[in-house]
């Protein structure tokens, strides 16, 4: 799509152009006036600027609809960093969107006076700047959400370290209790850190309990096995606890072989049996 | 040539693999603490790959080998300080290190030789 | 697939086994992948750089990085112009080698990656991609 012979774009967008920043650095200050703190009015008179000198200059270049176009990249990269920004500081959607979409007015006001009573040109015109400018706020959007779901999934992480701790019961002995039910990716991240754990902390044992867990599938169940198959070639032991008759019937039926793994009812047993391990008795004070 | 250095502490001879080592070297590794075990009568053997960025079926298999070797001329092999991303990856391949020994560190492997020399001493 | 972003290996001798490993890894590094999945591809492309010089006779390794919308990963192609394998079923199994080795290789290599593809021709050579996805 290319611009009509008769079309002031360029024109109102040029050195002497008639688009005015300061009433659109206005009205955009005036849409996100109820929070103002994120942000200053000069640091959006600045964003204003640069947004409008760098599409000026892709329209001078080529009048090109497609976004996706090296015309366009230098602008793309600017809200790309605009959006992420944006996110970060706690803005809405609408709000980022509003950046681009309120350009129109300003935009249109410019060339409803350039062209004068030439209707048919100054209507193709809006339509060409509509489409363009639709694509450029629905790109914001697009970027800022990609921003918010980087951030929910580092938080999704933070969580899963904060709800599967691993606890040092002893020196040499550590335990990670299990809350809740696995899905195999969750599964595979904890038993990852706990094998780091392992090696850090130079433990001999760890007791994975899963008295917390109501069911297991057999991707679950297979992680479970392989990392104390993983544990064993770093020279630790792991201990499983807290198996329920539910569990047990599952892991029976899947055929999950459990073979050499020892397994203790409570977490108290399997403590017990560490203490045996490392070499520690426990004797009652005499007299007591 | 290049080679990897084989020390000694006492009944145990002690290697660190500290390269990515091409094959030939791990088969000349093999044979020449075949070798040593039996010159200097040695009771254990004791090989720390804590810096071994990843183990593959070839020297998985090679640990095996020197495992089993070394049994055979009386001397008992740990492995010490494979790393969680190493062993993840070897328990993926399939590859179990049947009859090697494992400890986390060096420290936890002589301790570990040292009880069972003895224990094989008094037999 | 960007091959801009590619380079080729030689495979002719246990020193490449090395360099591809190094490369694959040097790539991984640059792609940030986890320490876990690095671990996983280069231990795949060693299985399957070995399995080019042993059985193909020698042959190329690409190492690439890819892009599946806005996921990069990283794609290793091992082609060689050796025998071919005869019952890729066959091979493909746990425990079945044709030489001396545990036959953990092809089984393997397929568990430590998200895409395994394998086509060889009897006489002609063996073509194996494998990708990580970061
Ligand atoms: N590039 C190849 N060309 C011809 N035959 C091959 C090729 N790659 C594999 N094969 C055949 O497939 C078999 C299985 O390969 P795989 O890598 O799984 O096991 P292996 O190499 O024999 O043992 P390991 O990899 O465990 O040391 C090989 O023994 C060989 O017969
Ligand atoms: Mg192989």
């Amino acid at each position: 799509m290319g611009l009509e012979s008769n079309s002031k774009l360029v024109e109102v967008l040029g050195e002497k152009g008639r688009v005015s920043l300061n009433d659109w650095k206005e009205a955009q200050w005036a849409a996100i006036k109820i929070r103002r703190e994120p942000i200053t009015e000069e640091e959006l008179y600045r964003e204003a600027s640069d947004f409008m000198s760098l599409f000026q200059q892709a329209v001078k270049e080529a009048f090109l609809s497609d976004i996706r176009d090296p015309v366009w990249l230098k602008m793309r990269e600017m809200l790309s960093a605009l959006s992420i920004s944006r996110a970060r500081r706690g803005f809405t959607p609408t709000e980022m969107a509003t950046f681009v979409l309120s350009f129109k007015q300003p935009l249109f006001e410019a060339l409803k006076q350039a062209h004068g009573t030439d209707s048919g040109a100054l209507l193709s015109d809006v339509w060409m700047t509509t489409v363009l400018l639709d694509k450029l706020g629905l790109y914001c959007v697009e970027e800022y959400q990609k921003t918010r779901e980087a951030i929910i999934s580092r938080q999704q992480k933070d969580l899963l370290e904060l709800s599967t701790p691993v606890v040092q019961l002893w020196p040499g002995v550590l335990t990670l209790p299990l809350i809740g039910t696995l899905d195999s990716e969750r599964t595979q991240l904890v038993m990852e850190r706990l094998l780091q754990k392992i090696v850090d902390t130079g433990s001999q044992i760890a007791i994975i309990d899963i008295t917390g867990v109501p069911t297991v599938d057999t991707l679950v169940a297979q992680h479970l096995m392989k990392t104390i198959a993983a544990a064993h070639l770093m020279g630790a032991e792991c201990f499983l606890s807290g198996i329920s008759p539910q569990i047990a019937q599952t892991v029976v039926h899947l055929g999950v072989k459990f073979g050499d793994i020892v397994t203790k009812a409570t977490l108290a047993d399997a403590f017990g049996l560490a203490l045996k391990r490392i070499g520690l008795v426990v004797i009652k004070k005499s007299g007591e | 040539m290049e080679r990897i250095p084989i020390l000694r502490m006492g009944d145990v001879l002690l290697v660190s693999i500290q390269v990515d080592m091409h094959d030939r070297l791990a088969q000349t590794l093999q044979e020449e603490l075949a070798e040593r075990v039996v010159k200097d009568r040695a009771r254990g053997v004791l090989i720390d790959i804590s810096v071994l960025e990843i183990v593959d079926s070839f020297i998985g298999r090679l640990l095996g080998r020197i495992a089993s070797i070394s049994r055979i001329l009386d001397a008992e092999t740990v492995i010490v300080g494979m790393q969680p991303a190493v062993s993840i990856t070897l328990v993926e391949l399939g590859i179990s290190l049947d009859g090697v020994r494992t400890a986390l560190n060096v420290e936890r492997g002589m301790e570990l030789l040292a009880s069972s020399i003895s224990l094989r001493t008094q037999e | 697939m960007d091959l801009q972003s590619s380079e080729t290996l030689q495979i002719t001798c246990e020193e490449d086994l090395v360099r591809v490993r190094q490369a694959t890894r040097a790539r991984a590094v640059l792609l940030g992948l986890s320490l876990v999945n690095l671990t996983k591809i280069v231990t795949a492309a060693s299985e399957l750089a070995r399995n080019t010089l042993t059985f193909g006779g020698g042959g190329t390794a690409i190492v690439a990085t890819v892009h599946n919308g806005d996921r990069p990963g990283l794609r290793l192609i091992f082609e060689d112009h050796g025998p071919g394998i005869t019952d890729i079923e066959l091979a493909m199994k746990d425990g079945y080698t044709g030489g001396k080795g545990l036959g953990l290789g092809l089984g393997g290599s397929k568990r430590l990656v998200n895409e395994f593809e394998i086509s060889s021709r009897v006489g002609e050579g063996t073509r194996v991609s494998i990708t990580r996805w970061k």
